[in-house]
């Protein structure tokens, strides 16, 4: 159980806040950015980080991520990096969770206890693995919880209620709902339409739910922040990094991003 | 070893289901409906019937006496899967395929395609349904296999092009996925190898293993029985394994697969998963793959389009870990050779991938006896790759 995670949720509980959840790929836009950047969004008022590991067929995201990874590879980011930019980002920040985004295949060829050693020592507190559903998590389940490190789960619209059931069992740190079929950064949220679904998770686990998938801006994520514990946006604020120009530009962009949403979210408090 | 996979869809340490949340729910729909409706004689006769009728089966077995002769030893025989209707065995799948997305009522088909006649098939199927159809098809894929684009629009289908990635098969299975994550509920995705999650390598498995069942029984009744081997290339594996699945308790017929070495495996420029790439997840499912040391996919190459795939059905990684099949690789220059001498010596003009396996059969024959039979899956016709066999003599038709 990642201790940073469940006090993230906990604070923001007690204030009445929502959880803003930042995602970038690792190494996008450029290598030698991304621990600033990280700083930058928490800065800007990011409770939480989620950090992509690129691949070459991310198969769930949509072309503004696709994209991100295909730089991020072309510039020879490995997971062995992403690894140590969150050790880097450990020396100036022992608060602010961090979860590892990404698929199966790099995690299997660095090795999955080898991997899970590497990712305690840096400090990562999660694991959201897009491409493995629990049927098939035993292994890298069993080697992460005896590190502390909470693998992160998915419900989806298409979810019945008895799957439900069985993936949140042994949900821990937070459940992530994807608010709708598709990709990530597609433009279809019907913010609405998710009072019932989460209502029912609710209902089924006690950890903290998160959505992400199509929010966008500061209006989209106070709309989903009514139903959510947290938001998760990650395609428009990797979209606004990769045009953002200088280096100096890329920083000063993730903070206005991120301050922007924290405000609109900030106003909305109960 | 033939009642693989087990419920969740592994064979071994092979299979499974590595897709989102999202596509769960999907798969468990279509196993189960795929499940009902195999146990269903009114749905297996229609498929008979479509098999007979739509698609020309059974397709014959030939004996390639000038090439037989040529190599020495054994009698090569072929399994014109070429004669097929739309030109290759793909056709097998997405009749089953279609005919169970009409079961299902799911009016809108969707599939990625690399040489383009998996994508003609499922146009050709779709059309005959009156089913929706988009076909997703990597850029340059479309540019070397521009006969099959234009065919599949004029059976109706929409052709989208994926310039994501290396712009090849693989993009376009992820392009596909992409599709059918965002369309769930309308949309059946027919994939046209045995790759990907399960019920897929089962699924596709089974409607190709149309192919070896009747050939175990042609070689029975109509030759002097089982042949000493089986040979089939091998991309993702779907013609390979629809031949090898019922053989596979028969022991002493041995299974070969012919993966493409294009360049030559030490150039790294070439598509075989097995004999050059290691275990990994692809696609929805563990099997062999070729991938960078950090766990990037790589580009392969083969002349082949059929066959420039980095991964592989996980049912192929499971028969070679057991020692049931063996797989070797062929490069472009050998298959090209195939290619031009069947043609030449018997009338036959093989696609670029068949040519791998009578490369290999070509291989196996001189050092074996001439009372021994080796049994080639032809798996397609040569006509798509015209353009390419001419580009390749600096000729533009």
């Amino acid at each position: 159980m990642s201790m940073r995670i469940d006090a993230c949720f906990e604070n923001a509980r007690k204030s009445g806040k929502t959880v803003l959840i930042p995602f970038v790929t690792a190494g996008d836009p450029l290598p030698a950015l991304t621990v600033a950047v990280m700083h930058r969004l928490v800065e800007g008022g990011a409770d939480l980080i989620e950090l992509g590991i690129p691949f070459s067929d991310p198969m769930a995201d949509g072309p503004v991520i696709q994209a991100s990874s295909e730089r991020a590879i072309e510039r020879g980011v490995d997971l062995e990096q992403v690894l140590s930019w969150v050790r880097q980002f450990r020396d100036n920040d022992a608060v602010t969770p961090i979860v590892l985004m990404g698929y199966m295949n790099p995690i299997e060829r660095f090795g999955v206890s080898r991997f899970s050693q590497a990712a305690h020592a840096s400090g990562v507190d999660g694991l959201l693995m897009v491409d493995c559903p629990p049927e098939e998590m035993t292994e890298l389940q069993d080697s992460l919880s005896a590190r502390d490190i909470d693998i992160i789960r998915l419900v989806a619209p298409t979810t019945s209620e008895t799957r439900c059931r069985m993936i949140t069992r042994h949900a821990k740190g937070f459940v992530y709902y994807v608010s709708f079929k598709g990709t990530t950064g597609a433009g279809s949220l019907d913010t609405k339409a998710l009072a019932r679904p989460i209502a029912a998770l609710k209902k089924l686990t006690s950890v903290p739910v998160v959505v992400g998938f199509g929010i966008k801006d500061s209006r989209s994520a106070r709309a989903v922040a009514e139903y959510a514990d947290g938001v998760v946006i990650g395609s428009a604020l990797v979209d606004r990094l990769a045009s953002a120009g200088t280096d100096q530009q890329v920083l000063d962009a993730a903070l206005e991003f991120l301050a922007a949403i924290r405000s609109a979210l900030d106003q909305g408090v109960r | 070893m033939t009642g693989l996979p087990d419920l969740d869809g592994h064979f071994g340490s092979f299979g499974g289901r590595f897709v989102s949340e999202t596509l769960m729910p999907a798969l468990e729909e279509l196993t189960e409906a795929y499940q009902r409706w195999r146990g269903d004689d009114d749905f297996m006769q229609l498929l008979d019937r479509d098999l007979a009728l739509f698609v020309g089966r059974p397709s014959p077995i030939y004996h390639a006496e000038r090439l037989s002769s040529h190599c020495g030893g054994a009698r090569i025989l072929l399994k014109r899967e070429d004669l097929n209707h739309t030109g290759a065995h793909k056709i097998n799948n997405t009749v089953g395929q279609g005919l169970l997305a009409r079961h299902m009522g799911k009016h809108r088909v969707i599939a990625e395609t690399g040489a383009g006649q998996h994508g003609v098939a499922t146009a050709t199927v779709a059309a005959r349904f009156a089913q929706q159809c988009v076909v997703y098809m990597g850029e340059t894929d479309i540019q070397r296999q521009s006969i099959n684009v234009f065919r599949m629009k004029l059976l109706g289908a929409e052709v989208r092009s994926v310039t994501s990635g290396s712009s090849t098969l693989k993009d376009a299975l992820n392009e596909a996925m992409r599709d059918w994550v965002t369309n769930i509920d309308d949309t059946f995705y027919v994939i046209g190898t045995v790759a990907g999650p399960h019920p897929y390598p089962m699924m596709v498995r089974d409607f190709n293993a149309v192919v070896g069942r009747e050939a175990r029984r042609q070689m029975s009744e109509e030759w002097e029985g089982l042949p000493d081997a089986l040979v089939a290339c091998v991309g993702g594996g779907s013609n390979a394994i629809g031949l090898f699945h019922p053989f596979i308790e028969d022991r002493d017929v041995r299974m070969i697969g012919g993966e493409a070495a294009g360049r030559g495996l030490e150039t790294g420029a070439h598509a075989a998963s097995l004999c050059a790439g290691r275990p990994g997840v692809l696609h929805g499912a563990r099997s062999y793959l070729i991938d960078d040391d950090g766990g990037q996919i790589q580009h392969t190459h083969s002349v082949s389009a059929g066959l420039d795939y980095p991964g592989v059905g996980p049912e192929h990684a499971w028969l070679k870990e057991q020692g049931r099949a063996q797989y070797v690789s062929i490069t472009d220059d050998e298959a090209l050779e195939a290619c031009h001498l069947l043609t030449r010596l018997e009338g036959i003009l093989p696609a670029l991938e068949s040519s791998h396996a009578v490369a290999q059969a070509m291989k196996m024959a001189s050092a074996m006896r001439a009372d021994q039979t080796l049994l080639v899956n032809l798996s397609g016709r040569g006509d798509k790759d015209v353009q390419t066999l001419a580009a390749l003599e600096g000729l533009s038709l």
